[in-house]
């Protein structure tokens, strides 16, 4: 057995010093704790100690979405709410009026539907193809690399960039006399084409600028499920001459679900409520084609001069009914791999 | 004996900074051109005469007085005096200066004629005053005119005969486009009034679109088809937001540009030697040859908490001397009757093509419509215009029919008048 260094025990004087007065602290508000606990019981003290977050919750997210919910059901031009009269349903009414929803021209609100048409392909498509990009860009830098952290990097940098930063760049590039028109020029050719202004080009560029700008992120969380799968598996596997294909379907796939879960739930409610950096590159042109949700929704409510926040107020309470529908499969799905690793 | 002087130079500095927080005055303000330079060094001046009164200038982008403004003031926020476009729309949040400016008359007779602008209906108020007045009118590029051998047409002549022209100099110089318009409903409104358009209804609420407008509106859609407008600035976003078409016209890849007034500092400025242009006022339609009024006016807001201090930045902003100075320098044409009246606005700049486009903006106020006289001064200009832009910019994507996109404006508009009256 050694005796303890100098320095060791020094350092553990200055530790109970610095720590006398947390001390002190916790001793002077353990006698009121310890009386709480006795007149509230241990289900009071946990009540207790929720409920500054229950509060924070109540006043930032609870309270803005109860009175979210009365501007839905209020109409006119005025912000306050006081000067707004009760419509009852009749902004849903609004909404919902429609011939063939699959035909957002026969609907009364027809950018709505044409909006909600546009973020269902969105989520769909690029949900889709960020996590396959992800996913491989995972497994590329799960492998030894040269320079592998220099990659990592690069991949994850797009993410700390700000949206409009992202929308900016890309217009810059996608614009009529544009980085890309240029490169494209000195191939020799010589008519600019009009990347922003054709309606199927800036869908696929919204798709793609979101997905270089996010996919860093969702990598990031792939490549940490990949590195927490035991080697062995991958060392059996090769014992047994088991072909890359199967490897990947048979193990990493399996045991990289959960990660895959988180990263569907978190890239498609991100998908859901896209804005900014759509915002920034295209304004929801060309037209309508690249209008999504969230812009039809600050558009209704805060930017037209035809602006209408009792009809903005609705269409965000049936956007936030949607999130909370793919919230609730998350924490269903969740629940049920929980309990199959449970058996 | 430490922490009580911490303490007291704790208030003391609190007790200071609130002292200076009851003097601020915060003005919100946008530039087109150098005016925000100006305006810095009117400010800066101001606070050396009046060191009491401490202005603070936010400069910010034209879309935040257009979008986040109007949220602000009807959260009943904001600043305590803007400069502002949508001045007759925003009326109920004007502070009324009456009371607080130092001589009442003097504002009445020198921006009276403006005065109903920016007030709402049936009040005498005074709100502010213009920074400027403006009309829209047309740019054309004289280098590329002749180098195509083209001539500009002349006074008198139609949207079509401009087509034609900058069509024919769109070909021999191989420019993107032969002309451009604002993408804006204000900026549209000027030859939709040429044709004959009248957006008043008898009630003083908005017309369903008549001819006029439909026949402007049909040229217009079948231009940007042919190639002879450009489509960029009107597709390239959805929904009534404001994209100008300047940057297109000072690189030189239009033979014809129609904005206005204000945007004579700004092509002054950025196109410098690169080549010729020249202002040519509004084309005319089968009714007029009409532009459209308007301009930025300096309004004080009525949620302040320092009315008597944003008076005194109003009236000395308001001053006439002050008023030719910011004009001249920023190349505007004053709202100031008195400044008008003496004429011998001296406007610094050494650009000849600036000075004469400034001549041909007096110039064609003279054959400005009656119905375009009215506009600014009417409640629901904004809400047509909106419409305007929207259904047009989708028409013009591919997305509506003409025919579809004027029942669409009418239903819009008709809508915002319902919910305006709710």
């Amino acid at each position: 057995m050694t005796s303890p260094s100098p320095t060791s025990s020094s350092s553990s004087r200055l530790g109970a010093l610095l720590m006398a007065p947390v001390n002190a602290l916790m001793r002077l508000i353990d006698v009121p704790l310890r009386g709480l606990q006795k007149s509230t019981g241990i289900g009071g003290m946990a009540a207790f100690f929720l409920a500054p977050n229950m509060l924070i919750f109540g006043i930032f997210v609870l309270l803005p979405l109860v009175i979210n919910f009365v501007y839905s059901m209020t109409g006119g031009t005025a912000f306050f709410l006081a000067e707004r009269n009760f419509v009852g349903g009749e902004q849903y009414a609004r909404l919902f009026t429609c011939q063939n929803y699959l035909d957002p021209m026969s609907c009364q609100e027809d950018a709505f539907w044409t909006a909600v048409g546009n973020t269902f392909w969105f989520v769909i498509l690029q949900v889709a193809l960020m996590i396959l990009t992800a996913l491989i860009t995972a497994l590329i830098l799960n492998r030894d690399l040269a320079a592998r952290s220099f990659w990592r990097a690069v991949f994850f940098f797009p993410v700390l960039l700000s949206p409009v930063v992202v929308g900016l760049i890309w217009k810059w590039i996608l614009q009529r006399q544009g980085l890309l028109n240029f490169i494209l020029f000195q191939f020799g050719d010589t008519e600019p084409y009009t990347w922003l202004t054709d309606r199927t080009w800036t869908f696929a560029a919204t798709i793609g600028v979101s997905i270089w700008a996010h996919m860093g992120f969702y990598a990031l969380i792939l490549l940490a499920g990949l590195q927490a799968i035991p080697k062995d598996l991958y060392e059996a596997a090769e014992m047994d001459g088991t072909k890359p294909a199967r490897v990947f379907w048979r193990i990493t796939l399996p045991l990289l679900a959960p990660n895959l879960l988180v990263v569907v739930v978190l890239a498609l409610i991100r998908a859901v409520q896209i804005f900014d950096e759509v915002y920034v590159l295209t304004g929801g042109g060309p037209g309508t084609s690249t209008l999504y949700l969230t812009q039809y929704i600050y558009e209704t409510g805060f930017a037209s001069a035809l602006r209408n926040p009792g009809l903005a107020a609705a269409a965000s309470i049936l956007m936030g009914s949607v999130l909370v529908v793919l919230t609730l499969i998350q924490l269903g799905i969740g629940r049920k791999n929980e309990n199959k690793g449970k058996r | 004996m430490k922490v009580k002087s911490i303490l007291a130079g704790t208030a003391l500095a609190l007790l200071t900074s609130t002292a200076a927080f009851a003097g601020d005055v915060r003005i919100m303000w946008y530039s087109d051109g150098v005016e925000g330079e100006v305006m810095k060094d009117l400010v800066g001046r101001f606070m050396k005469e009046n060191p009491g009164i401490n202005v603070i200038l936010d400069n910010v982008a034209y879309s935040v007085i257009k979008e986040q403004l109007p949220v602000q003031l009807e959260a009943g926020n904001g600043p305590d005096i803007a400069r502002v476009t949508a001045i007759k729309d925003l009326s109920r949040h004007w502070l009324d200066l009456r009371p607080l400016v130092k001589d009442a008359k003097y504002w009445d007779d020198n921006f009276g004629a403006q005065a109903d602008w920016m007030r709402p209906d049936g009040s005498n108020q005074i709100s502010g005053f213009m920074t400027q007045i403006t009309l829209t009118g047309g740019y054309a590029n004289k280098t590329l005119f002749e180098q195509a051998g083209v001539e500009i047409p002349g006074p008198k002549a139609t949207w079509d005969d401009w087509a034609t022209a900058a069509r024919k100099v769109k070909e021999s110089q191989q420019i993107p486009f032969a002309m451009a318009i604002d993408r804006s409903g204000h900026r549209i409104t000027a030859p939709m009034l040429s044709y004959g358009a009248n957006y008043i209804g008898k009630d003083g609420k908005p017309a369903p679109l008549d001819k006029g407008a439909k026949d402007f509106l049909t040229k217009f859609v079948n231009w940007v088809g042919d190639g002879s407008f450009s489509k960029d600035v009107w597709v390239s976003a959805a929904g009534s937001t404001y994209r100008a078409a300047a940057d297109d016209f000072i690189n030189g890849q239009l033979a014809f540009y129609y904005s206005g007034s204000w945007q004579v500092a700004n092509l002054a400025t950025k196109i410098g030697n690169n080549f010729d242009w020249v202002a040519v006022g509004s084309p005319c339609g089968s009714a007029a040859c009409t532009g459209m009024p308007g301009g930025a006016a300096l309004v004080a807001v009525k949620y302040t908490k320092n009315p008597k201090e944003v008076a005194v930045v109003m009236d000395w902003f308001a001053q006439e001397k002050i008023v030719k100075e910011f004009s001249e320098r920023t190349l505007f044409l004053p709202g100031h009757k008195g400044v008008v009246d003496k004429g011998g606005l001296d406007f610094k700049t050494d650009n000849a093509q600036a000075k004469a486009a400034l001549t041909k903006f007096v110039e064609a106020t003279k054959t400005t419509s009656e119905t375009a006289l009215k506009l600014p001064g009417w409640r629901w200009s904004d809400t047509v215009y909106a419409a305007v832009v929207t259904r047009i910019g989708q028409t013009l994507a591919g997305e509506l029919k003409l025919d579809d996109a004027f029942q669409r404006i009418d239903a819009d508009i008709a809508q915002k008048v319902k919910d305006a009256g709710q």
